[in-house]
């Protein structure tokens, strides 16, 4: 490891001061369960990391019916997974998060880490971008505020500038008669990196048509995907065997995996087809039993 | 880079100066000789390091030692008190939980905290609880039974979720 330096700041002023004035690279620090070991493999070489945790504001985790659902930066995955009304509004943001790791890594990896690593296999990204999630990112230049769809630009790549850092996310309160779900693929029940992954959130009128549905995958692109297809021939139709069908098939076929050591191509297209099917299941059976 | 650090050990204040690299594994080893935490893989898989960092299992191999800066640690030296083995140490020796023991320690942090959360868990709650923890000699049935050992014989204190 390339020695560096470590300043925990209180405040995001600090922050943002240390980050304008850094010579060499500058790492923001959450739980560390993606920087530690690539700092200690040498694919990450800062001159500084700087530790976001000791900021109040970036550990905040609030819900309001109005408002919606504030992330902060450094909020953990297991406090996610854990909270009362995120596990009732936002089903699939749970579930990914309390699929990250082990209970050990929940503590530490935050939800905020998960968006800026960009892995194309980060859990709780999918059911984000189901959700509508927006990025608040502060930087140099000010705050700016983007879709979190348009927050990818590949793998380990993202539109944050050297000087910015994400804030925190916001999700807009859960629309009525709407769930949720994430399902993954991994050969080992915990502890594995999803083969594939796919989110679904569908929202129904008065009786079993689908006012609008939202579907993303993980693991099988270069970043998080959106299936606009698939969403599209789910809205306004009734979800029937058919319907779920149809939208599995142009998941897959939107899916662009590729053959690596987790999976073949053509399996993981497979994999698509059936967990969106079983994704969206899962939505009409939770608000068949009536949690929404 | 050096940095100072004072953190709270087992209930003892600590102080020391630490390389910004370090880990808190390596701080807990190598700078305070507490060498019952364990380090297999050095990268989040095994859960060998598991310690308590502010009342939460965490990996001590995937947080730096700076990070600890006026944190309370717990680690597998402080479990026995007075002498006397937690009961879930207990219910190790029992049930035969343990063969080579590298896994011990820190399976014994995580399953205490888990407990504390959910005192009456199922074998299927114990089995995903323990999943970051690995182990290459027991098979795992025998540290199982452990840990539902333990958990018939404490009193069934309020549970909370999210250890
Ligand atoms: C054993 C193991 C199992 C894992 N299993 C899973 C899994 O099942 N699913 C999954 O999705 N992931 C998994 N991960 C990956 C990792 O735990 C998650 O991606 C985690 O959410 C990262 O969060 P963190 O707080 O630890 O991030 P950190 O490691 O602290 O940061 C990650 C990256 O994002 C940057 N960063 C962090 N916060 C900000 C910010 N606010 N602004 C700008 N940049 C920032 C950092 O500089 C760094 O480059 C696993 C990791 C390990 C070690
Ligand atoms: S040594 Fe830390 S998880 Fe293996
Ligand atoms: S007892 Fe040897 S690794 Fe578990």
């Amino acid at each position: 490891m390339r020695a560096f330096d470590y300043r925990a700041p209180t405040t995001l002023t600090e922050v943002l001061a240390l980050l304008a004035q850094a010579k060499g690279e500058v790492r923001p620090l959450v739980g560390g369960t993606d920087l530690i070991p690539q700092l200690r493999e040498g694919r990450k070489r800062p001159a500084l990391v700087l530790d976001l945790k000791r900021i109040p504001d970036l550990g905040r985790l609030e819900y309001d019916p109005d408002m919606g659902l504030r992330i902060g930066a450094a909020v953990t995955c297991s406090a996610v997974a854990a909270h009362p009304q995120v596990r009732r509004h936002y089903a699939a943001l749970a579930q990914a998060a309390a699929l990250v790791g082990s209970r050990a890594i929940q503590n530490r990896a935050s939800i905020g880490g998960n968006i800026c690593n960009a892995s194309p296999s980060a859990d709780t990204v999918p059911p984000l971008l189901c959700l509508s999630a927006r990025a608040f990112v502060a930087g140099g230049r000010g705050q700016r505020e983007v879709e979190l769809e348009r927050f990818f630009q590949g793998p380990g790549k993202t539109i944050l500038a050297k000087d910015e850092l994400l804030v925190e996310v916001v999700v807009p309160p859960p629309a009525k008669r709407s769930a949720s779900c994430y399902l993954r693929f991994t050969p080992r029940a915990e502890m594995d990196i999803a083969v594939a992954g796919v989110a679904a959130l569908i929202v129904l009128d008065g009786g079993r048509q689908c006012q609008e549905a939202r579907l993303a995958l993980a693991a099988v692109a270069p970043r998080p995907l959106r299936v606009p297809t698939a969403e599209a021939a789910l809205k306004g139709r009734a979800l029937d065997a058919q319907a779920l069908e149809e939208a599995g098939e142009l998941a897959a076929q939107a899916a662009q995996p590729i053959t690596d050591i987790r999976g073949g191509a053509e399996y993981r297209r497979r994999l698509v087809r059936v967990l969106t099917r079983q994704a969206l299941e899962q939505c009409l059976a939770a608000l068949q039993a009536g949690q929404r | 880079m050096k940095q100072p650090l004072r953190f709270t050990v087992n209930g003892e204040e600590r102080a020391l100066f630490v390389d910004t690299r370090a880990t808190l594994i390596e701080a807990l080893r190598d700078g305070l000789g507490l060498a019952g935490t364990k380090e297999g893989c050095s990268n989040g898989n095994c859960g060998a390091c598991t310690v308590s960092l502010d009342g939460k299992p965490v990996l001590a191999c995937l947080v730096l030692a700076v990070e600890a800066q006026g944190s309370q640690v717990a680690t597998i030296e402080g479990l026995a008190r007075d002498g006397r083995l937690d009961p879930l140490q207990r219910a190790f020796i029992a049930e035969g939980g343990l063969q080579c023991g590298f896994c011990t320690p820190g399976l014994l942090m995580l399953a205490r905290s888990f407990l504390d959360q959910h005192p009456r868990p199922t074998e299927r709650e114990i089995r995903a609880a323990i999943s970051g923890n690995l182990c290459r000699c027991t098979g795992y049935d025998k540290i199982v039974r452990a840990i539902q050992r333990a958990a018939r014989s404490q009193p069934a204190a309020g549970a909370a979720a999210g250890s």
